[in-house]
């Protein structure tokens, strides 16, 4: 009878990392991963799997590595997913592939994700191998966007033998993977590697080319034989209260970006600067905003707050990204909705709020929350981060007449992942606004499929 | 990696470095910057396009070392490499025949402003430009804004060279004097502001372009947010260039000066590296 609990990970503990950017999650030994293999009922019909965007056959690789057989259970990761030491480390497994593992209902599911990483990291100790390739099939593809879905798609076109360029806007590839997801999370090391990897499949990325600027999606279009638009969901959403452009304030994006693309952590041995005060307050209450909170904490703030406008039962962030954030002294207003941001020498000062209710459910069919009128107070606060969620990047949009946009600023595409215009795919965040990696990289799958039947026709 | 093929000095701390960067040549309009990064440590800077030559493939950009960046770029040499670049980005300027058209340039922001003045020119406008500097020295771009306007004015601040005073008092003069169809200003956000002051008082449609401080020049920020007509913008996507009579002015100087204690401690150890 297996344990009902997973395998514990062992983490670095609170009161160091809360002064470092070093990850906090230290990953499985090998004895640890192969007990947890060990755990999995390696079922004829494996339930796991349905979870899983990006169709790894999970049993297969967990017996590899219950059989103490490594290097057979990246290969089979390795066959649907390029990027597993990313995923193994920000995939929300619970809501994917552990969720529907048997084990759930009467104990922890299987540590699948755990697994991933651990194997993923275990391959790049010992150096990546390249999987075979087919021949060279002579189409030439472009990749818009190096995130999780513009990787994806080239990637699996390079291993069909297609000619795959990506076209990158930052001056280095990644996407959110590299500006946004902080380094205690998912060290940039790990990134690069996996980019690494898929460059090894034949892959060219241009960094600094902002297409719809340096080059327009038509001029792609005279160039290759068919196009994808990974662009992401880079435009941050703000308040529109008072006070917001004061000193101080600052988009989640900015923050994150200057920490982690631009190291501002390190600076002035880097050049990019941050200011974080004594006091700072986070609104919002996803991934994004834990992110910054704990990155607030972590470049010296005393007190860090996130100030959410409904309860604690709504916070869309994960679980265990939550509970990392308690644990290292991060406070929570719940029912609390900023309404304007006062200032003294231009800079921001106080945080005003109104506390809120509850109502009936909207049509997110999360409970609507109201303001309880009289119930102003004052946050001290010297810094904001304003982490309330993106939209999908709208440049490409501006820039190019005739690709179908949705009422949400998104582009339109059909199931196969095709836009309005011939020859043109898409997918990821500016397809669907804000979601997870792993979605990200099943639709650039998706489309990878409908672009390799559109070239090969 | 991005070569620099030409390096001019044309002014005490005014730089002008000539880049090779075909993708950008190939699509940039007056009025638009790119975005550098000198190495694997820097910061990303905005700087305007000043010259492009599509056939060489090369663009061209004048700058004052203010700090850091600035300095560490006045420092390089034809034959060195920066390892980023990135743009042409920010919207063209609306180039049209507007009648007479006066462009304002005030220090380094002089520099830009010809490649606007020339394109105004070419679409038939009658173009009149007042450029100006601290002090005659300072001054830059004198002949090629010479060219490319019908007639020049110039202004320095301690009255080495024309007139003595700033850009402002000639501009004042001329709309005494004539209809003015449209002003176009590009130099620090406090001329810009006192041009946006003279012209509003006379109902002259005026376009400024902005330089907030900016991180990814791409939309993805917000860093380089601005207050326009009371509604926030972008400047890097929206702009640069906005209606001045709109601008929020006070609240884009109180932001450029965010990091003011971090620029210095920034320039003091560039200072200290150099020897
Ligand atoms: C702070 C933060 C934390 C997150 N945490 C998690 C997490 O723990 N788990 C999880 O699953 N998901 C998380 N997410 C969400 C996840 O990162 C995204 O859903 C995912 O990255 C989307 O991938 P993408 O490839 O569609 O776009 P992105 O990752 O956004 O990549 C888009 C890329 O396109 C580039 N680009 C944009 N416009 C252009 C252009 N015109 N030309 C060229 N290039 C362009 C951008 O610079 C960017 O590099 C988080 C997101 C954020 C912001
Ligand atoms: C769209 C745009 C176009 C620009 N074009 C030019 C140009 O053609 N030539 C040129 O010389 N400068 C230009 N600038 C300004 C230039 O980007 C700054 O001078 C540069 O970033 C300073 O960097 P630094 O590290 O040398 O100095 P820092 O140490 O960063 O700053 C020193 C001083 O410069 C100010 N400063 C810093 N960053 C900016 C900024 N982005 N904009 C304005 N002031 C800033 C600071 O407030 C401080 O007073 C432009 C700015 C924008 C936004
Ligand atoms: S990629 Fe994500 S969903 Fe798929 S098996 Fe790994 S952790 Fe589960
Ligand atoms: S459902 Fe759970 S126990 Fe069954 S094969 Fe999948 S991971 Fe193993
Ligand atoms: S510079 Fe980042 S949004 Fe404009």
């Amino acid at each position: 009878m297996p344990s009902l609990k997973k395998q514990p990970m062992s983490e670095q503990e609170v009161d160091k990392r809360i002064h470092n950017f070093d990850e906090v999650a230290l990953g499985y030994t090998p004895e640890q991963a192969i007990t947890e293999a060990k755990r999995c009922l390696q079922c004829t019909k494996p339930s796991c799997t349905q979870g899983c965007p990006v169709g790894i056959e999970i049993p297969a690789f967990i017996k590899h590595i219950a059989d103490e057989d490594f290097d057979g259970a990246i290969k089979v990761i390795k066959k649907k997913n390029n990027l597993p030491a990313i995923c193994g480390r920000v995939c929300p497994y619970e809501n994917q592939c552990e969720k529907f593992c048997v084990l759930g209902k009467k104990g922890e599911p299987a540590g699948i994700g755990r697994l991933e990483r651990f194997v993923a990291d275990y391959e790049r100790k010992k150096g990546a191998r390249i999987p075979e390739k087919a021949g060279a099939s002579g189409k030439r593809v472009a990749v818009v966007g190096s995130g999780p879905a513009g990787l994806t798609v080239a990637a699996d076109l390079a291993k069909l033998g297609h000619d795959v360029v990506i076209y990158e806007a930052l001056h280095e590839s990644g996407g959110v993977l590299m500006y946004g997801i902080p380094e205690f999370r998912l060290p940039k090391e790990v990134v690069r590697a996996e980019i690494e990897y898929v460059k090894q499949l034949g892959v060219d990325i241009q960094t600094n080319v902002v297409i719809g600027k340096t080059i327009s999606i038509d001029e792609l279009r005279e160039e290759f034989d068919a196009i994808f638009i990974g662009t992401g969901a880079g435009l941050p959403h703000f308040m529109n209260i008072p006070g917001e452009n004061l000193c101080g304030i600052y988009s989640a994006n900015e923050f994150l970006i200057r920490t982690n693309l631009m190291r501002a952590y390190k600076f002035p041995e880097y050049d990019t600067p941050i200011k974080v005060g004594k006091r700072v307050a986070v609104i919002g209450a996803g991934n994004v905003a834990m992110d910054s909170a704990r990155v607030a904490l972590r470049l010296g703030a005393e007190e860090v707050r996130i100030v959410y406008r409904r309860s604690e039962k709504e916070m869309p962030a994960r679980a265990e990204e939550t509970a990392h954030a308690k644990e290292e002294g991060i406070k929570f207003e719940f029912l609390t909705n900023p309404i304007r941001m006062a200032g003294e020498n231009g800079w921001v000062k106080q945080l005003e709020c109104i506390r809120m209710k509850l109502g009936e459910p909207d049509e997110s069919g999360r409970r609507k929350p109201i303001p309880i009128e009289g119930s102003e107070f004052a946050l001290d606060v010297d810094t904001v981060v304003v982490a309330i969620g993106q939209k999908p990047n709208p440049l490409i949009a501006k820039m190019t007449k005739g690709l179908r946009i949705t009422e949400k600023g998104a582009v339109w595409i059909d199931e196969n992942g095709k836009t309005s215009m011939e020859g043109v795919f898409a997918g990821g965040d500016i397809t669907t606004g804000t979601a997870t990696v792993i979605e990200a990289m099943g639709a650039g799958k998706k489309a990878a499929r409908a672009i390799h039947e559109y070239v090969s026709r | 990696m991005y070569r620099i093929v030409a390096k001019k000095e044309l002014a005490p701390a005014v730089k002008s470095l000539t880049i090779d960067a075909p993708l950008v040549a190939k699509n940039a309009r007056p009025g638009q910057f790119i975005i550098v990064r000198i190495d694997e440590k820097g910061e990303r800077i905005p700087l305007t396009i000043a010259g492009l030559d599509v056939q060489q493939g090369t663009i061209t950009t004048i700058f004052l070392e203010v700090g850091k960046t600035t300095e560490q770029l006045g420092r390089l040499n034809e034959g060195d490499a920066i390892s980023d670049l990135a743009g042409p980005l920010g919207n063209p300027t609306e180039i049209k025949n507007y009648g007479r058209v006066v462009c304002v340039g005030g220090g380094v922001g002089v520099a830009p402003l010809y490649l606007v003045a020339k394109a105004l020119k070419d679409a038939g406008n009658e173009v009149i430009s007042i450029i100006g500097a601290r002090t005659k020295e300072l001054l830059i771009f004198e002949d090629e804004m010479q060219q490319a306007s019908d007639e020049l004015y110039i202004a320095t601040d301690d009255g080495s060279k024309g007139h003595h005073g700033f850009v402002t008092d000639v501009l004042q003069e001329l709309i005494a004097k004539q209809k003015i169809d449209r002003v176009l200003a590009v130099g620090p956000t406090v001329m810009m502001r006192a041009v946006a002051k003279v012209t509003k008082n006379h109902n002259i449609k005026t376009v400024v372009s902005l330089n907030p401080l900016m991180v990814d020049g791409t939309g993805m920020c917000g860093a380089c947010r601005v207050t326009v007509g009371g509604e926030t913008k972008f400047t890097c996507v929206d702009g640069p260039e906005f209606d001045a009579h709109l601008v929020d002015f006070e609240e884009l100087m109180n932001r450029q000066r965010t990091y003011i204690t971090e620029e210095k401690v920034a320039l003091e150890r560039c200072g200290r590296c150099r020897h």
